[in-house]
């Protein structure tokens, strides 16, 4: 299933060296055709269809078409992602249309601390770590 | 120096502590071990991707599989080990069981939404508050984003000054002075001609488990959409194995029963929304075969049938002409609905489709193509291609030493996960003998390796890695794809069939073919024998004398034939070690159809493998198994 960009929309993240769905892309799927200035996916048959790079784009320019060999056409999935929420878009074959949305984050992004009100490390000898300081650990009955 | 294709840069970088992957495991290792490391222990962390979206989470989940609440880590033992088929590590079990709520915590902290029971809403775990359990092991989240925070903490705890994206390491370089010891690194950017050589006291191997060593259920362009991530090559296995690491229960292999085509989850359908699967005339298949379950006794009285064995009840259905599996989705939302508001039954509708709009947006593609509702219609449910991990609920990896306090002394060599070479840590998918860690276990397990490694690192204050390999030479050798294709590329009219060199796709096809075909894919329905295995290590030695014949036209596609070679190593380990198991441990997952049988007496110990990098023999051994934990079933 595998993703594709819309022409009209991308504009190849502005003449970045680097895209916003290159960089995330988990399996180094998507490149930048630098004469067009357009992002596509250089290998569709590996897409995990994890939608990494759709959620990540900041034009909207990404959808995922489900894989021709198997899947009628017509169907799509789309999100819709902000910093603590996503929404989605479920397009049926038939055309009806049915959304969801659902909580990602309860916190602000950039906002971990990650070692802020932790306890300082303790015995590095023993198997407690940092964070259990104040535990003794069971040991099998 | 610019580098060029071909003539890469070489960035040469000295660490203490060297963190290989970018997941779970890797996150929590750099969590917990730049907290010990202080400033004495350099902690610098590679990564193939981008940590935001590496590794198995990459996508989300909906669920954590392991968080023990009230339950103690003797039951998670029994548990293991009862889906296993009697044959894990309980020290290590143990130790994930015993750590693993404290990661869970963390991740709510960190901003992970966790499902609360409604007498609790809103009250954080630490506080008390109650998990919506789908099963006795499982919690409910809001997964989608899971990863970006559990990565948020351990880039903030390392700081982006010690974290190199998009450089996939290839191989690991034993110490020149030292036997048997790590030095270090080496591996390319993808983006850029630069050639990587990193020195390192200590290493974390955990790049993931084994996927697409066999073939695909899926084709064309639905290939890339496996269950677990494409982008897991087995280079956890390949990089331990070539160094000399031994290797234990590599014959072990997960092959999930998924919804067909998408690969969607049903362990919610099947836990939280309590829905029934059936052959294809409606009947209940487990209950049907039960009977032929107890030749597998006593792993057919746990609690908990072993999936190994619901598969081989499945599959039975299926060789016999009576599929397809069908997941009957709507009489379960129809008894869930009879007494619910309309509210809370559109609630459950979202609920359904969030199961795999967090984890398997792609199931969610296939149902909306195929116009399947799953309040009207039915699914088709299918044992899928094998798998090779550490994580889920497979136990292929690396042998390792286990917790002080726990492991006998057979099992422990001074330091926690740390493999049979001196300086070589691992966790989540590498970890052998231990599965059912899941996201979180693996995060723990992470956390438990970073601790020791520095330690080791402190123990070890004046060794000086020094490779036991020239550093150009080892440049010729990552880039000896690159190279055969700049000789060769303008000897055909079309640069894809050149008898001269053989591009990684093909040489992956021929290694799922032979997989497939031969070692106990689908395509045989999972059977295999001791003439046929014979036969695929032969097709297998071959295609590794092809390997030298690789080719890469760009910096992708050298990382796709690094990651196929990985591909292979992982293979032979797995053949090598079905070979050698002369029984019938994990029906549903293969069959030695020469050995049918369970066989306790002979067989209940771990097989464990040791590549020897000197001479390049592999040698072969039962090691004894024992219970820390006493284990009963029925």
């Amino acid at each position: 299933m595998p993703t594709f960009v819309h022409t009209d929309k991308c504009d190849g993240c502005k003449g970045g060296e680097v895209t916003a769905c290159m960089y995330i892309c988990p399996n180094d799927l998507m490149k930048l055709d630098t004469e067009r200035m357009k992002a596509f996916n250089q290998e569709p048959d590996q897409c995990w269809e994890c939608q990494c790079c759709v959620k990540a784009c900041p034009q909207q320019a990404i959808e995922v078409r489900a894989f021709a060999d198997w899947v009628p056409m017509g169907g799509a999935v789309i999100p819709l992602r902000t910093d603590n929420a996503i929404m989605w878009t479920i397009k049926f074959r038939d055309g009806e249309v049915k959304r969801f949305k659902f909580p990602v984050r309860t916190t602000p992004v950039g906002s971990i601390d990650p070692y802020g009100n932790k306890p300082e490390p303790g015995d590095i000898n023993d198997q407690r770590l940092f964070t259990e300081a104040d535990k003794s650990l069971p040991t099998p009955a | 120096m610019a580098g060029t294709f071909g003539d890469p840069e070489i960035v040469e970088y000295e660490t203490d502590i060297l963190i290989v992957g970018g997941g779970m495991a890797a996150c929590g290792c750099a969590f917990e071990a730049k907290r010990w490391a202080g400033d004495d222990v350099k902690v610098t962390l590679v990564d193939k991707a981008a940590m935001d979206r590496s590794g198995a989470v990459a996508m989300g989940l909906s669920a954590i599989n392991t968080y023990l609440g009230e339950n103690t880590p003797e039951d998670y033992c029994r548990y293991v080990s009862a889906d296993l088929m009697g044959i894990t590590r309980d020290d290590l079990v143990y130790d994930v069981g015993r750590h693993v709520d404290d990661s869970v915590k963390l991740f709510e902290e960190w901003g992970l939404p966790i499902w609360k029971d409604k007498e609790t809403e809103g009250v954080p775990l630490k506080d008390g508050g109650k998990p919506v359990r789908s099963g006795r092991w499982q919690i409910m989240i809001n997964g989608e984003g899971y990863k970006t925070i559990v990565a948020e903490a351990a880039k903030k705890a390392l700081g982006m000054e010690n974290i190199f994206e998009r450089v996939f390491i290839v191989k690991y370089i034993l110490d020149a002075n030292n036997e048997n010891q790590i030095a270090g690194a080496v591996g390319f950017s993808v983006r850029e001609h630069k050639l990587y050589v990193f020195k390192a006291k200590a290493i974390l191997n955990v790049c993931g488990g084994a996927v697409n060593v066999f073939r695909p259920r899926s084709t064309g362009e639905g290939m890339g959409r496996v269950w677990y991530p494409v982008w897991n090559a087995g280079s956890t296995y390949a990089m331990a194995a070539e160094v000399g690491a031994e290797l234990t229960m590599m014959e072990n292999r997960f092959v999930p029963t998924r919804f067909k085509d998408g690969y969607g989850p049903v362990g919610a359908w099947f836990l939280l929304f309590k829905s029934k699967a059936t052959n294809g005339f409606g009947e209940d298949y487990l209950a049907k075969n039960k009977d032929m379950l107890k030749d597998f006794a006593p792993y057919d009285k746990a609690f908990v049938v072993p999936s190994c064995l619901r598969n081989h009840a499945m599959l039975k259905e299926m060789i016999e002409g009576r599929g397809p599996i069908l997941m009957d989705t709507p009489t379960a939302m129809a008894k869930l609905a009879e007494t619910m508001t309309p509210q809370e039954i559109k609630h459950l509708e979202a609920e359904a489709w969030e199961d795999f709009l967090d984890m398997c947006i792609g199931q969610a593609g296939v149902w909306a193509g195929l116009n399947i509702r799953p309040e009207q219609n039915v699914s088709e449910l299918i044992p899928t291609e094998p798998y090779l991990l550490g994580s889920h609920s497979g136990c292929s990896g690396i042998w390792v030493s286990g917790p002080e306090d726990i492991a006998p002394p057979e099992w422990q060599w001074g330091y926690n996960r740390m493999t049979t070479v001196k300086g070589l840590f691992t966790a989540g998918d590498g970890v052998g003998a231990s599965g059912h860690k899941f996201s979180s276990g693996s995060h723990a397990e992470g956390r438990i390796a970073g601790k020791a490694m520095v330690k080791f690192c402190r123990d070890h204050k004046d060794f000086q890695p020094t490779f036991s390999k020239d550093i150009k030479e080892l440049t010729e050798e990552i880039y000896k794809p690159v190279r055969t294709y700049l000789e060769h590329k303008d000897k055909t009219t079309a640069e894809d069939i050149n008898p001269n060199y053989i591009t990684p796709r093909m040489y992956q096809m021929r290694l799922q073919k032979i997989m497939d075909e031969y070692v106990a894919g689908w395509g045989t329905n999972y059977k295999t024998n001791g003439k046929m295995l014979e036969l695929g290590l032969h097709y297998i030695g071959m295609l590794k004398e092809d390997g030298a014949h690789l080719r890469a036209k760009d910096l992708h596609e050298l990382l796709r034939a690094w990651e196929n070679y990985h591909r292979v190593w992982a293979a032979e380990a797995h053949l090598r070690h079905i070979m050698f198991r002369e029984e019938t441990r994990y029906p549903g997952f293969y069959y030695r159809a020469d050995f049918p049988e369970l066989d306790d007496e002979n067989w209940k110990c771990f097989v464990n493998s040791r590549h020897d990098p000197k001479t390049g023999e592999w040698e072969m051994k039962k090691v004894p198994h024992k219970d820390l934990v006493e284990k009963t079933y029925g």
